[in-house]
């Protein structure tokens, strides 16, 4: 029986995790405040994830530069690999939130997509 | 010089001016204008491209952009009128607005009431009085998080970074996920000022080691950052000699606290709070001077986004009573009683509490000045101890609340101050 | 070829070439840093000393007064800011009055006006903040605070307007005396020049030694300082002195003449000519000794501190003159404090040493007068709302903390010998110099530089060299 004591990261309360794992299966989830905090520590010692946040190059648009954000979560360790994907990305102006700007990014299943309007 | 008329003027288009904008409209008033200095409206959060912001207002995980994006459609859908690329350059105590831009010049605006919602700046290496040469590569990391994210510039390679407040953590992962290398956060407490979650996600997910009770104690290299020279702090924060460790890197990003952006607050003659650094107001949110209001970070640095919303929100509903009561207050036989934060407590926001003119409810907030586990955050109404609520940890990095009650506060004789402090049991 | 080469682009340097450009002569100033006062020109108290301080029969004294009386006229001529709000030196206990009063009599010796000894009353009266324990003071009426970056680069283009040449990134490695000429050799080639005048600050007794048997030498004396906010402006409005005692040297308490207040400095004598950081030891040292004088000092309003270095020579005197046994090559060495204050007057000397020398013609369109950069908060606001009419980049605030428009900051930067680093721009302008020190102007002004000047942002330095800001772009070692 291995514990493992985690800081949940799904909301800024950070509510220290007490997680239980018997032969690789999480056994039990103790000091979450909400739902959410059950989920993260269950997802994190099996498969963390995380939101990875980044800005890409815009042409043509009144900024520089739009920042942009995983849809969903994505593999921790891919993280990198997803840094690596938006090397030399450019997106012409406008682009609006929500649009996708590389989809199923390094082979994640998971869409890049804008998060803020540039015109 | 061009004079306009307004009946409400928001200096700051950032999240606590849009909610200010957008509450006073829905309040009723139609005249307002919202000056914002920076080429778009959002303020901070259009550098804060990370998650976390929106939980409590929206219900949803937003990245700062979005957020922001949030309340600019309602201030659009609201048809509040704005302008861009202009700076406030002075307030009268009669409310002439002094504003400049490039199209229109410098200019003149005749407000009912004025909103002040200017945000803060962050302290710099000259402030922290950090020995050692003044190279390039020494940046706030607010400044560096705008090279990064707003204009795709990488201000360094290796890194160190003096703060473990979140703007501090938030650009530790940022710029590795950039491709720089951060070799260390350090930081002069005992213990973090951000939030735990920023720990496990900006440093220990990259390995970044954290250094508690340290500090910067030399700079070297003339022309750039050649490296930092760290050391551990004493219980007096004082370097202790023979503990100091230095890393070669050819950036430092300073994290070391947040001062609100009082320039106009100050020569207005608005009241200010030593503690924070920001106007003292009433339950109205409104400051010494009447018809100037405060909220956002200009009032008291926050942590949480959704706490500025609501404040603003408040703040523009009180400018709009204001206004539409002709520019004065509504007459009120209690008194404005004092909020004294002690004993643990550093400061509230409000200053003073009206019993006749409060809502129902209203929130009252406060910071510690030290980390309080399984500690009492009481209220005490004269003598007499009204609130005794148990808080498992309480950190000067995040802000705390009480309630009061109109209904209790008035039913109490011959009130006259108002405590709050932490007790130990 | 040229007539003179001027080493050193620091106020004594310039002032030489505006002082020398009366004459007909071709002058081409080098400075081995990207501009000009780039040494100890931009780091000191920004005093006019009134001239008591200096011994009695010294260059130092006879400059010292003459360049303190050349200011208030000068500063008008070439568009510096320079204010005459008078010096007290202070006298903590009774028993050291005899001091005060020996200081008083080398001041009248060295020609100073209006010098005279005030008593505790008059003291407080004039400033409400002095120590409980102040007996007495000196008041020096005649002195000032100037501007040091306004002056020399007021002297830098004057000079320029007048045709001297200024060569930047150029470092003098070596001479060659040739027949009647000398071969100055730099890291950017060879210039044969008639006459050299040696300004080279802390560095000056380097190249001496290349030319003389009889050596100099110069000691960089590091002085700490803080600046305070400009929300401490009237805290003291005179310059105040600590009387030296057997306690110690003080340091000074001032008002600038931009409005913050000034602490220090601190004189460590270092080896390293380059040695310009501060220390922690520093700046303890000179918030525990400005404590002295005044009382309820608001350090805890510190936006900056910095250091420079003096270039004390063994003599502690100027050496201002021809070079023994190396003709043509004129000495502006040892120029300490009162240095800044003595630089109209230096200007003055080494042009007439050089001018004599080469029998020089006057210059007949020799252009005495010079505009600074057009500061829209000096206009009305009538004015200023026709200026940005006219041009909206006066419309635009880059700076807020000083209050500076995108117009002054592209002045700055077309000008003749304009800025070309982030640096360049603060000390022409002051952006960047207020309380955020540059957090929130530097990204604006470094997108204002790169369009100005033709070049990526990545290009724009803080002060040239490889003080780079941008290092790349994002993901680009990903």
């Amino acid at each position: 029986m291995e514990t493992r004591e985690l800081i949940c990261i799904g909301c800024p309360m950070g509510c220290p995790l007490k997680v239980e794992i018997n032969n690789g299966e999480v056994a039990s989830v103790t000091g979450n405040t909400c739902k959410r905090g059950d989920d993260y520590a269950r997802k994190e010692v099996t498969n963390p994830t995380r939101i990875v946040t980044s800005s890409v190059i815009v042409e043509g648009g009144s900024l520089a530069a739009v920042s942009v954000k995983t849809k969903q979560d994505i593999p921790k360790g891919k993280i990198f690999d997803i840094m690596k994907a938006l090397k030399g990305v450019k997106v012409q102006a406008p682009v609006h939130i929500g649009d996708v700007i590389v989809s199923n990014v390094a082979d994640t299943g998971v869409d890049i997509i804008a998060t803020k309007n540039v015109l | 010089m061009l004079r306009q008329v307004y009946d409400i003027v928001i200096v700051g288009g950032g999240p606590a001016g849009l909610a200010a904008a957008v509450s006073a409209k829905r309040n009723g008033i139609e005249s307002i204008l919202v000056l914002e200095r920076d080429k778009e409206l959002g303020g901070i959060l259009n550098q804060c491209i990370h998650n976390g912001f929106g939980l409590h207002t929206f219900k949803e995980e937003l990245t700062g952009p979005e957020y922001a994006g949030r309340f600019i459609e309602q201030l659009e859908e609201e048809k509040i009128a704005y302008k861009l690329n202009t700076m406030v350059m002075d307030i009268s105590d009669d409310k002439v607005v002094t504003a400049m831009n490039r199209e229109d010049g410098m200019f003149e605006i005749q407000a009912k009431a004025v909103i002040l919602a200017m945000g803060c700046r962050e302290r710099s290496r000259g402030a922290l009085n950090i020995p050692g040469y003044r190279p390039a590569g020494i940046y706030s990391a607010g400044t560096a998080q705008r090279l990064v994210n707003m204009e795709g510039y990488m201000p360094g390679r290796e890194v160190v970074i003096l703060g473990s407040g979140d703007i501090g953590l938030i650009m530790a992962r940022r710029m590795t996920l950039e491709g720089a290398k951060v070799k260390v956060v350090a930081e002069l407490l005992p213990y973090s000022g951000g939030l735990k979650r920023n720990i496990v996600q900006c440093l220990d997910d990259f390995g970044i080691p954290l250094k508690l009770s340290h500090t910067v104690v030399d700079i070297d290299g003339k022309e750039r950052v050649e490296g930092i020279t760290i050391a551990q702090v004493d219980e007096n924060r004082r370097p202790i000699p023979g503990t100091e460790e230095h890393y070669t890197c050819d950036t430092l990003l300073l994290s070391c606290g947040l001062i609100p952006e009082n320039e106009i607050s100050s020569s207005l003659g608005v009241e200010m709070s030593p503690v924070t650094s920001g106007p003292l107001v009433n339950e109205c949110l409104e400051t010494n001077v009447e018809g100037v209001f405060a909220c956002g970070n200009v009032l008291h640095v926050h942590d949480l986004v959704d706490f500025v919303s609501e404040e603003a929100g408040a703040a523009g509903k009180h400018a709009a009573e204001y206004v539409k009561n002709g520019a004065k207050h509504p007459s009120s036989d209690a008194k404005d009683i004092p909020i004294t934060a002690t004993q643990g407590a550093r400061y509230t926001v409000p200053k003073t509490i009206n019993p006749d003119r409060m809502d129902e409810k209203h929130i009252v907030r406060f910071r510690v000045g030290d980390v309080y586990k399984n500690c009492y955050v009481s209220v005490y109404l004269n003598d007499e101890r009204v609130i005794h609520r148990k808080r498992p940890v309480m950190a000067p990095g995040e802000m705390e609340e009480v309630v009061l009650k109109k209904e209790e506060l008035s039913a109490f004789p011959d009130l006259s101050q108002i405590t709050v402090k932490i007790e130990e049991a | 070829m040229y007539d003179v080469i001027i080493i050193g682009a620091g106020v004594s340097g310039a002032a030489s070439a505006r002082e020398l450009s009366k004459y007909k002569l071709n002058i081409c100033v080098v400075e081995k840093e990207e501009d000009v006062c780039c040494g100890t020109s931009k780091a000191n108290s920004a005093i006019a000393h009134a001239g008591f301080d200096a011994e009695s029969g010294s260059l130092m004294a006879k400059l010292n007064v003459e360049g303190n009386q050349m200011m208030e006229k000068l500063s008008k001529e070439l568009d510096f800011p320079f204010k005459q709000n008078g010096s007290l030196v202070v006298c903590l206990h009774e028993e050291e009055m005899p001091d005060l009063q020996k200081l008083y009599e080398r001041g009248i010796e060295n020609g100073v006006k209006d010098l005279r000894i005030i008593n505790r009353k008059e003291l407080v009266e004039l400033e409400p903040n002095i120590s409980d324990e102040a007996v007495a003071a000196l008041y020096a009426p005649t002195g000032g605070i100037v501007c040091p970056f306004g002056m020399n680069i007021a002297f830098a283009e004057n000079a320029a307007h007048n045709g001297v040449e200024f060569k930047f990134d150029t470092e003098v490695t070596g001479f060659e005396k040739k027949e009647d000429t000398w071969l100055v050799k730099t890291s950017q080639g060879d210039f044969e020049t008639k006459y050299v005048v040696n300004a080279a600050g802390v560095y000056a007794d380097k190249f001496h030694n290349m030319v003389s048997e009889k050596k100099l030498h110069i000691t960089p004396r590091r002085g700490d300082y803080c600046l305070l906010d400009r929300s401490t402006e009237g805290f003291v409005t005179h310059t105040i002195f600590q009387l030296p005692s057997k306690y110690g040297k003080g340091v000074l308490v001032t008002p600038t003449v931009h409005g913050n207040t000034l602490v220090g400095p601190t004189a460590i004598d270092i080896e390293d000519k380059e040695g310009t950081n501060t220390t922690q030891a520093g700046i303890d040292e000179l918030i525990s000794k400005a404590g002295s004088t005044v009382k309820g000092l608001p350090i805890r309003q510190v936006i900056t501190s910095f250091a420079g270095l003096r270039a004390h020579e063994d003599g502690h005197e100027f050496y201002i003159g021809e070079v023994e046994g190396a003709k043509g090559f004129i000495d502006c060495a040892g120029i300490e404090s009162p240095g800044l204050t003595s630089a109209p007057a230096i200007g003055k000397m080494v042009a007439e040493i050089v001018s004599g020398l080469a029998g020089a013609e006057e210059n007949p369109d020799f252009i005495g007068t010079r505009k600074g950069i057009l500061d829209p908060k000096t206009l009305s606001n009538e004015e200023r709302a026709a200026l940005i009419k006219e041009n909206p980049a006066y419309g635009n605030i880059i700076c807020r903390c000083e209050m500076i428009t995108e117009g002054e900051i592209i002045d700055a930067i077309n000008r003749p010998l304009g800025a070309k680093s982030l640096d360049g721009v603060k000390r022409r302008t002051r952006a960047g110099m207020g309380r955020c020190q540059a957090g929130f102007c530097s990204p604006r002004t470094i997108e204002i530089l790169a369009r100005e000047r033709g070049v990526d942002p990545a290009e724009i330095t803080k002060s040239g060299g490889n003080s780079k800001i941008i290092v790349g772009i994002n993901k680009d070692r990903i």
